[in-house]
């Protein structure tokens, strides 16, 4: 094979993995009851389409042919432990009826078992007994089928620290004995929280990026809203699933205004509003309907969901409903007791006109523990102190947050804001 | 990246397929449907009616000619489509070798020009305002 074909093979072949690896991963998983091991079928399967492909051609249904070789491979091993006890003998007998092998290109996929498959790989995925770095790293590698390289990109870590986390991933699961099905229904509530909560923080890094140069990194964000629709697929009648990814498609709708054309953030009050997508934001709105009309909108996604729509639907930030922000943000902060919900609350009561009592709401909160280092408070202290006229406190406020930003990007968009302040009465 | 996949039919297939009871080709079509909102990537999608029900405006005359359809000399109609977004054409490729037709169909498959085709043209004043069309239009 020249070295086109096998980049073009390579190229064919992730794109199959990140679009049917999930359920390739899942279903291997339901037969053998193990992730970890899974995975490791799973990659053997992907080497075996690289060496057969490029004569056999493209299955017509790659992911089944993956998954009945994985599933080949899982019999072969279970035969080489020689351990034939009836259990074995009996799920052997049970893969080998439901799977012609020898044809796999003809396998007939039940869908709706493989759906059920998937939903189990994401709970497992975002099990509590792994750290959040696995959680994210297991989900976007076995359900999202991204390789640990495209991981180690997003999150601008080296390739080794994915893999390491995803290794530990397995070795934690195995040790706690961790059953490959959907959580209990005692447990459901909190468990699909722990999902949503993976799934947004893996969101974030793509809309406000931790580290870096970058202001947005869109095929981030684009995977978590991928895997976003993949669970609301799943699960359509959560409305808090349908919530999150309404925010998510309102957030996202603002990417191309998010950066100015030298890559600089360009903050929401100052968006040319005619550069959101405003296909994304109707999708949003369909989302975020549907999740009211299943009973939620007071949820803490719908809530965000609903300022979020506040803003997408407004045609300036003079025109914006901020009473109704405000209200949506009282809702959000007696849920959540967040001192961030509590800042950016301020800030809706601010635009509503009443900047002294959004400037008290923010001293207020400033002396919360969770946000003594960071550089919220005090550039949302300066936007306040600034509107107000007090030119001097607003400067050393956004001094302040310069300093305490590890963001190359919102750091130089802070100075700037402090070098454009006038000086003296 | 947003791909336009655009079916194609021959009169001929169109024929055959009016002997395949239309329910079986609802379910496969909806299996593969679900197959793109589970996967995360389907944005839009329907079909088109009978061509006899449409009509094609011709442009050769000064005055555009309106027709009935189905237009005549068109081997291939134009009979539904789908939108999705993926990572790179690969996957656009993946999608659409999975798409349950037979002999006498084709995909052709697009992809949706966004901003960064018309960068050069940034200052243009119908561009500029293309995204305020968007909004009133509720695309």
């Amino acid at each position: 094979m020249t070295d086109d074909a096998t980049a073009d093979l390579t190229a064919a072949l992730d794109a199959v993995w990140r679009s049917e690896g999930g359920r390739v991963v899942a279903a291997l998983a339901a037969m053998t009851g193990d992730v970890a091991a899974a995975e490791d079928l799973a990659q053997e399967a992907v080497a075996a389409a690289l060496a057969q492909w490029p004569e056999s051609g493209i299955p017509r249904n790659p992911g089944a042919w993956l998954t009945a070789v994985g599933k080949r491979r899982a019999i072969d091993a279970w035969r080489r432990e020689a351990a034939f006890d009836d259990r074995v003998r009996t799920l052997i007998a049970d893969a080998e009826r439901a799977e012609p092998v020898d044809d796999p290109g003809t396998v007939v996929v039940d869908r709706e078992p493989i759906d059920d498959d998937l939903l189990r790989l994401l709970f497992t995925a975002c099990h509590p007994v792994l750290t959040r770095e696995a959680q994210i790293a297991l989900t976007l590698r076995a359900v999202g089928g991204l390789s640990s390289e495209a991981i180690a990109r997003m999150f601008l870590v080296p390739t080794a620290t994915v893999q390491a986390r995803i290794t530990r991933a397995k070795k934690s699961l195995t040790a706690a004995h961790v059953p490959f099905e959907t959580p209990p229904r005692d447990q459901w509530a909190d468990r699909l929280g722990g999902v949503l909560r993976v799934i947004y923080l893996i969101f974030t890094e793509g809309y406000a990026p931790t580290s870096g140069t970058a202001v947005v990194a869109p095929d981030t964000a684009a995977e978590a809203l991928r895997v976003g629709r993949i669970l609301a697929a799943l699960v359509p009648d959560e409305p808090e699933v349908q919530a999150l990814v309404a925010l998510m498609e309102f957030q996202a709708s603002r990417f191309a205004a998010r950066v100015a054309a030298d890559g600089s953030a360009v903050l929401l009050e100052d968006q040319d509003r005619r550069r959101w997508d405003r296909g994304q934001i109707t999708r949003g709105r369909d989302r975020l309907a549907r999740a009211t009309a299943l009973g939620g909108g007071r949820g803490s996604y719908a809530l965000q969901a609903a300022i979020a729509q506040e803003h997408a639907v407004a045609a300036s930030v003079a025109q914006t409903d901020w009473p109704a922000v405000v209200g949506f943000y009282d809702e959000l902060l007696a849920l959540t007791g967040s001192p961030v919900v509590a800042l950016n609350r301020a800030i809706a009561v601010a635009m509503t006109g009443d900047v002294e009592r959004a400037l008290a709401d923010v001293d207020a909160v400033a002396s919360s523990k969770n946000l003594l280092d960071s550089p919220l408070v005090p550039s949302v202290r300066g936007e306040l102190l600034q509107r107000s006229g007090r030119f001097d406190e607003a400067r050393a406020a956004f001094e302040d947050a310069a300093a305490r930003s590890a963001n190359e990007r919102r750091r130089a968009v802070l100075l700037a804001k402090a070098a454009q302040i006038p000086w003296g009465p | 990246m947003k791909y336009m996949l655009i079916m194609r039919v021959t009169e001929a297939a169109v024929a055959a397929a009016e002997d395949v009871p239309f329910e079986e080709i609802i379910n496969k079509m909806g299996r593969y449907n679900e197959e793109l909102v589970t996967a995360g990537v389907l944005l839009a999608g329907d079909g088109l009616s009978d061509a006899a029900e449409g009509f094609v405006v011709d442009f050769s005359a000064d005055d555009p000619i309106v027709t009935d359809g189905p237009y005549g000399e068109i081997h291939e109609l134009f009979n539904g489509f789908w939108m999705i977004q993926v990572a790179s054409k690969e996957e656009a490729v993946h999608w659409a070798r999975r798409c349950p037709l037979g002999p006498g169909t084709k995909l052709e498959v697009r992809r949706v020009t966004d901003e960064s085709d018309f960068e050069e043209f940034a200052d243009n004043e119908y561009i500029q305002k293309q995204a305020g069309w968007r909004e009133e239009l509720g695309q």
